[in-house]
């Protein structure tokens, strides 16, 4: 059974290192819709996607949060992607493997990719 | 309609995330002999009315204003009552509440338990300002989850979502439920 004891290394590990996840200025922030609607169409998986391709690429000034339901049921599972300069996309019908696009493209390089968002859905 | 008892447990427990408890405890138990699945969600959150209660199975009720839909409850009671279960939740303002769902594990009717790892990882490392104390058995054999000890070990101020922490919590949800029972992911 796993115990405690890995999180004391995992402690003295950190001790010393400097946090620099501190929320800035620079931040990026993904917002993923867990209400009932969210959760029913899919949301968990794509919340644990963002949350893990975060961290394998050590995207120190991007965080990944969740919200209630952002009022556009239909369209769950919805993703927010919120720019350092105020700038908001919003992706929906989100599945876990349209994650490693957003992040890539939009997040590190900037380019919004338009295929997920809702202005393309609502043309659809 | 959710398609994993898990999703349900997420979506309860978000109900408990919004209405501001401090610790939010969450209870797996699964007995074969007696042929029951017992879920518990209780909260020291803000509680509702006798008013609130008696609306809140009834699927146009809801204390959010963005639509005027509320199917989280009725989901979960649903799901539990067409095994053949039963559901009961209880409340009181300034206390907190109490979601039990019963049931019957060998029911056709009962969905699967699904990935409790995903949705307790995601209601810890979401919430890091909240407490979780979660309880997962199967036939005399169990574990517990419970962030206060985490942050015994890594402070008060500690931060479930960094890589490091995240990552430990995930397998420490994984490799524990599997040791317990293979039915939970």
């Amino acid at each position: 059974m796993k115990s405690l004891e890995e999180l004391k290394a995992i402690r003295d590990k950190m001790k010393g290192q400097v946090d620099i996840r501190e929320e800035d200025s620079n931040a990026t922030r993904v917002v993923v819709g867990m209400a009932t609607c969210g959760i029913a169409a899919g949301a968990r998986p794509v919340l644990t996607a963002f949350s893990n391709a975060v961290q394998e690429r050590d995207l120190q000034n991007v965080s990944v949060v969740q919200t209630g339901c952002i009022g556009l049921c239909q369209y769950e599972p919805i993703v927010e992607v919120f720019k350092a300069d105020g700038e908001k996309t919003t992706y929906v019908k989100v599945k876990p493997e349209m994650v490693d696009e957003i992040i890539d493209q939009h997040i590190i390089k900037g380019n919004v990719v338009t295929k997920y968002t809702i202005e393309t859905a609502k043309l659809g | 309609m959710m398609t994993e008892i898990s999703l349900n447990i997420l979506d309860v427990a978000q109900n408990s995330v919004r209405a501001e408890a401090s610790l939010i405890e969450i209870t797996v138990d699964i007995s074969t002999e007696a042929d029951r699945l017992e879920i518990v969600i209780k909260d020291d959150g803000c509680g509702m009315t006798p008013e609130q209660l008696e609306s809140v199975t009834d699927p146009f009720f809801t204390t959010r204003t963005t639509r005027s839909i509320g199917l989280g409850i009725p989901f979960f009671k649903q799901s539990a009552e067409l095994t053949g279960g039963n559901f009961d939740i209880k409340s009181e303002v300034g206390v907190g509440t109490e979601t039990r769902a019963v049931y019957v594990l060998s029911s056709i009717d009962r969905m699967p338990l699904g990935n409790m790892t995903q949705t307790i990882h995601s209601l810890v490392t979401m919430n890091t300002h909240i407490n979780f104390l979660y309880t997962y058995s199967a036939d005399g054999k169990s574990f517990t989850l419970d962030t206060r000890e985490f942050k015994e070990i890594l402070g008060e101020d500690a931060d479930f979502a960094a890589p490091d922490v995240s990552n430990f919590i995930m397998d420490y949800l994984t490799e524990n439920h599997a040791e317990v029972s293979d039915l939970a992911e």
